[in-house]
């Protein structure tokens, strides 16, 4: 991981944080207070939602937030996984643990599932992403269960079309989303008013960096998969990026693979998601590598990204997360 | 540490980007693929420095035609505080977007190039910040380095505005800064060359500026958002109304008013996910449970008995209009305040407000996509509802088109 030498006058010159008055939230207080309002508005404005989880991150911290927003109570929605089939088996493992834990509902929509009825094609070439396949498989699992709005993990900070979405983001009957004719969005005066067949995508950590989840994940202590924490692994360098050698990555004339201490910021699919080299062994560890690093995360992880400036504008316009 | 919502107000030439992008840069939340990124398509554009406005302007059609079209939010931190720039476009057809960024923020920072002075555009920011209700402005006054530093050109700024802004509703707290953003003076660092100015750089007025007064903690509001009923054997008659404290302070003993049926009962707890508490302060996502068993649905709201809102049918407010179909008297809407929806009839167009002369007109019958007018709403059902100038939260509403449920216009209800 790269980090940054640059003198910082920010934090030389500046003194700590005050404490916080008696009537006064800290930052996490109040980005939780606002992801349990979004996540109560929806389940009240709107007949069918779904909470969507990876088994990554920010997921882990959607269905701790909808604890917060829905206890003792169960939640009022199920909690929908899109399987691209080429997923880390530790994080389907986690997936199930966690799911059973909440004593919730998990519903399974598979990418593998889509393309053998014919729903999606698999991009040519080798050791092709499913990633935006699993655009395919997300609308048709909408449709399957009549969903009318799914809580996604989204973070405005993630990237520069995200930067852009609003908390309640209107999807048409197609699923599509137009950055163009977005509902102003004020307050906290959230607009869920749909028709028969379209949808609202709900982020409720719109408004949280990468920092903020990891500094909740600490608050927390929330459990999170163990490919986040550093570990020895077989790798191939590739475009810039170390990529875990798997069923689905092998070194090709040219590479050759080695031996790294790793870890992985994002979770994604084995064959687009890069790890980083890192120390960091814990979340308190993971907190100051993430304060001091100079690369975003998708830009350090996502091979999906780089297509273009604009590939997740393009990307959510279809439909994606 | 605290969270500060900011919204910076200002056209690319008034150099609003460079602005942000410093200091994004240098509280280290520009990333390094991100500044390359930019660097290769200010190259591939043939501009001839790196256009940090690409860095904002995220959108394929923003790139497309280099403007900033939509409020696009960034994220940075210091030891201090953590900020949420909302950025918001300058231009007048923009007026709506800059109403939504300014609608949560609580410090507004209105860009003025020092050579140009105080043009009707900054006047049309400031009234919008203070129509808004964004209880501090800072006014940067920018390149100040093509101006020779001189202190006589940030004095008249400062008096222009000051006379201007006199005749605008209660203004906020505002303070003048003398800038030049591109060379870094008085941004994170207090510039050498302006020894005549003694305040401080923005960075450490916003890291500083007391944001903590502005809630009103005074007057209880509760409204209902949700009915957590957990049908469950461990929790069978429990019942809480869960929802975020939008005025004052609530405790477990409280004696309250249900509005707006009126009904009266007692605080029995307060609870959260980490266990009960003993009271509940704005902006915090609780769950209310009361001693009485009665009847109470999302968009009531619990009040002190003693402090109760207006509770009414007709409210008087002004409105910014955001869609193309103008507003007109006999207009029919839905319109969201607080957790309650109902439909409102627009009674009356008392006046529209030039946003540029703040002139008005009364004889205006309509009000089209980015005006802003005063009118009187008929509402099905009655509004617990205080001056947007006393409570943001429950002074503000929203209306939508019933036939495409855009949302089209914004409401700050007025005092009587």
């Amino acid at each position: 991981m790269v980090v940054d030498e640059r003198p910082n006058a920010t934090l030389t010159t500046s003194s700590p944080a005050k404490p916080l008055g008696k009537y006064e939230l800290s930052h996490l207080d109040a980005l939780e207070s606002e992801a349990v309002f979004i996540f109560r508005e929806v389940a009240a404005e709107l007949e069918r939602p779904v909470v969507l989880f990876s088994g990554g991150k920010d997921s882990i911290v959607l269905l701790r937030l909808a604890e917060k927003a829905f206890r003792p109570a169960g939640f009022p929605f199920p909690v929908m996984h899109i399987d691209t089939g080429h997923n880390f088996p530790e994080v389907l493992d986690f997936r199930d643990r966690r799911v059973a834990e909440l004593g919730e509902r998990l519903i399974v929509a598979s990418v593998q599932e889509s393309i053998d009825k014919g729903r999606a094609v698999e991009e040519p070439g080798e050791n092709s992403s499913r990633n935006r396949l699993q655009t395919v498989t997300l609308l048709d699992a909408i449709v399957e269960h009549g969903f009318d709005a799914c809580f996604g993990g989204g973070r405005r900070d993630e990237e520069k079309a995200r930067a852009k979405e609003r908390v309640f983001s209107f999807r048409d009957e197609f699923g599509q989303w137009d950055p163009k004719r977005q509902r102003p969005e004020l307050w906290s005066l959230y607009n869920g008013r749909i028709r028969k067949g379209e949808h609202i995508r709900a982020f409720p950590i719109s408004n949280w960096t990468e920092l903020d989840v990891w500094q909740y994940i600490a608050r927390e202590n929330l459990e999170v998969p163990e490919m986040y924490f550093a570990h020895r692994r077989q790798v191939v360098e590739r475009d810039t990026m170390l990529l875990a050698v798997s069923e689905w990555i092998q070194p090709r004339a040219g590479e050759s693979t080695y031996e790294a201490t790793v870890r992985y910021r994002t979770v994604g699919d084995m064959n687009c998601t890069g790890a980083v080299e890192s120390s960091a062994t814990n979340v308190a560890e993971i907190i100051e590598e993430v304060a001091a690093t100079r690369i975003t995360e998708r830009g350090a992880t996502r091979a999906d990204d780089r297509f273009s400036e604009a590939a997740m504008e393009d990307r959510k316009k279809e439909g994606y997360f | 540490m605290e969270l500060l919502r900011l919204a910076t107000a200002g056209s690319v030439d008034d150099g609003k980007s460079t602005l942000i992008g410093r200091l994004l840069f240098d509280s280290k939340a520009i990333f390094e693929d991100q500044l390359a990124s930019v660097e290769r398509a200010s190259v591939q554009r043939g501009h001839e420095y790196t256009n940090l406005a690409l860095l904002t302007d995220g959108l394929r059609a923003e790139r497309e035609q280099g403007i900033t079209i939509d409020v696009a939010y960034r994220y940075f931190a210091t030891p201090r505080r953590k900020f949420i720039i909302a950025d918001t476009p300058g231009h007048v057809q923009y007026t709506r977007n800059m109403v939504t960024g300014a609608s949560t923020a609580d410090v507004a920072v209105i860009l003025v190039d020092a050579r140009k002075g105080l043009l009707e555009q900054s006047r049309r920011h400031a009234f919008i910040a203070t129509l808004l209700r964004i209880p501090h402005l800072v006014v940067a006054v920018n390149k100040m380095d093509l101006v020779d530093w001189d202190e006589t050109c940030f004095r008249t700024i400062v008096d222009d505005f000051s006379a201007f802004s006199s005749s605008l509703l209660p203004v906020a707290d505002v303070t003048f800064i003398p800038m030049s953003a591109l060379q870094g003076d008085n941004v994170v660092d207090r510039s050498t060359r302006m020894p005549w100015y003694d305040g401080l750089p923005l960075l450490e007025h916003l890291e500083t500026v007391h944001i903590a007064e502005d809630r009103n903690l005074v007057d209880m509001r509760f409204p209902v958002q949700y009915v957590v009923r957990p049908m469950s054997e461990a929790h069978h008659d429990y019942r809480g109304y869960a929802g975020q404290v939008a005025g004052g302070v609530l405790r477990a003993g409280d004696e309250v008013v249900v509005l707006p049926s009126g009904q009266r009962s007692t605080v029995a707890g307060i609870d959260t996910y980490d266990g009960p508490v003993e009271e509940a302060f704005t902006g915090m996502s609780v769950t209310v449970r009361l001693t009485d068993d009665v009847d109470i649905s999302r968009g009531d709201m619990l009040v002190r008995a003693d402090d109760e809102p207006s509770t009414s049918q007709d409210v008087e407010a002004v409105v910014c209009w955001m869609v193309d179909q103008p507003l007109r008297h006999g207009g029919r809407y839905a319109i969201k305040h607080t957790t309650r929806w109902a439909r409102a009839m627009v009674a009356d167009l008392i006046y529209r407000l030039d946003v540029n002369s703040l002139e008005r007109d009364d004889a205006a019958t309509e009000l089209a996509l980015n005006e802003i007018g005063r009118v009187r709403l008929r509402v099905t059902a009655p509004l617990m509802h205080d001056p947007y100038g006393v409570n943001r939260t429950t002074g503000s509403f929203i209306l939508v088109d019933e036939s495409t449920n855009v949302t089209a216009g914004a409401g700050m209800i007025t005092s009587d």
